[in-house]
């Protein structure tokens, strides 16, 4: 019932806020197609953006495939990575997300393009990706902006959010996509 | 982040030394620096048509149709903020602006509420429990749908790029019940600052 749900959410929704959106503005006035346009452009420019990281992240895991680090790596935490549902490919996530967007993206990419984007690994660091946020970033810029220094439990509460995320990630992936 | 990223390339180069590798290492860079191309031109369609669709959305309204049904939950999440404080308005533009993935309008929204927020800080320079509580709540993504990773996920070939969603919303719901509850459990072992003025009756 509760996955059946789930399911249902994960392929209406979008579907639904393509049409609904539209039709909502259409009514209220809104001068669609510009809003529009001028909109997408910004996805252009992200796009744009993150290629730079996107590099970066690319080439270090490429390399480290290539030199056979990755595979010693993968032999070693194997047992560890196993026991917590987290495939070798994806530990790496756990580490980047936090600090870099843009290499978060690099490491989902890597593991969608080397694990298949439909593989468990792959939809687990897609889930783990797309439900947590660059802590250190979000910290930093909005602290930042009003001189705070002393974060008090922002920190330890954000890291304990993330934690809560990846963990319900490999719970959610298995519960409602399937396990490894 | 630099350094974690040269200990990796670093780390790469010895092992394929190591291996006598250095030939596939090379061209493996080389090859990986074009897919990551490849792969950002690959999303910029869903990147563009989402965005396109969001921007769509804040102009018919809907951020702030949304910001008025989250008003009275705010309202017992910031206790320490008067209901019609400016920052009281600002955060649920932001968290209301990150819902809809509209991260370049969520964070001037959050700038703001956290000067107003620090509007009522008696200790600048060190967090308030509704500054500490509002940042931990913007670092678990709470996003509708996660473009970006849905336009990969196509980029790569995936038979069904969105049936990600479901799973995703419920693991961000999991982190933003942790982030209330530690944000809210852990703001006694951080005290603020004492004033010079004995202090009594705070918190």
């Amino acid at each position: 019932m509760f996955r059946a749900v789930v399911e249902a959410l994960s392929t209406w929704l979008v579907p639904i806020l393509l049409a609904g959106i539209p039709l909502f503005a259409l009514a209220r006035g809104v001068k669609v197609y510009p809003a529009f346009v001028d909109g997408a452009k910004q996805g252009f420019e992200t796009a744009v953006r993150i290629i730079p990281p996107l590099v970066a992240i690319f080439v270090a895991l490429a390399m480290l495939r290539a030199s056979g680090a990755m595979d010693a790596a993968t032999r070693a935490l194997a047992p560890v990575t196993g026991r917590i549902g987290i495939p070798a490919p994806v530990l790496p996530l756990v580490f980047v997300r936090p600090l870099s967007g843009g290499g978060a993206l690099g490491v989902v990419g890597d593991v969608l393009a080397s694990s298949g984007p439909d593989s468990y690994a792959g939809r687990l660091a897609s889930v783990m990706a797309g439900s947590t946020e660059t802590t250190f970033y979000v910290l930093a810029v909005y602290f930042g902006a009003v001189g705070i220094t002393r974060y008090r439990q922002a920190l330890p509460a954000a890291l304990l959010a993330d934690l809560a995320g990846f963990a319900s990630a490999v719970v959610m992936v298995r519960f409602l996509l399937g396990g490894p | 982040m630099g350094a974690i990223w040269t200990l990796l390339l670093a780390i790469a180069v010895v092992a394929a030394a190591v291996n006598g590798r250095m030939a596939d290492l090379t061209a493996a860079a080389f090859d990986a620096a074009g897919k990551a191309v490849v792969l950002s031109i690959g999303l910029t369609g869903v990147l563009a048509l989402w965005l396109g669709l969001m921007r769509v959305a804040e102009e018919a309204g809907l951020v702030r149709l949304l910001a008025r049904l989250a008003r009275p939950a705010m309202r017992r999440l910031f206790p320490s903020v008067p209901p019609d404080h400016p920052a009281m308005g600002a955060m649920l533009m932001n968290f209301s602006a990150n819902l809809f993935g509209l991260g370049n309008a969520a964070t001037p929204f959050g700038i703001r509420a956290m000067q107003e927020l620090d509007a009522l800080n008696p200790h600048k320079g060190t967090a308030t429990d509704a500054q500490a509580l509002f940042c931990a709540l913007n670092t678990a993504s709470v996003q509708l749908v996660p473009a970006t990773v849905i336009g990969l996920r196509a980029a790569a070939g995936s038979r069904a790029p969105a049936e990600i969603l479901g799973a995703c919303v419920l693991a961000s719901a999991c982190g933003v019940a942790v982030a209330i509850a530690a944000a809210k459990l852990l703001g006694r072992l951080f005290p603020p600052p004492a004033p010079a003025a004995p202090a009594g009756g705070e918190g």
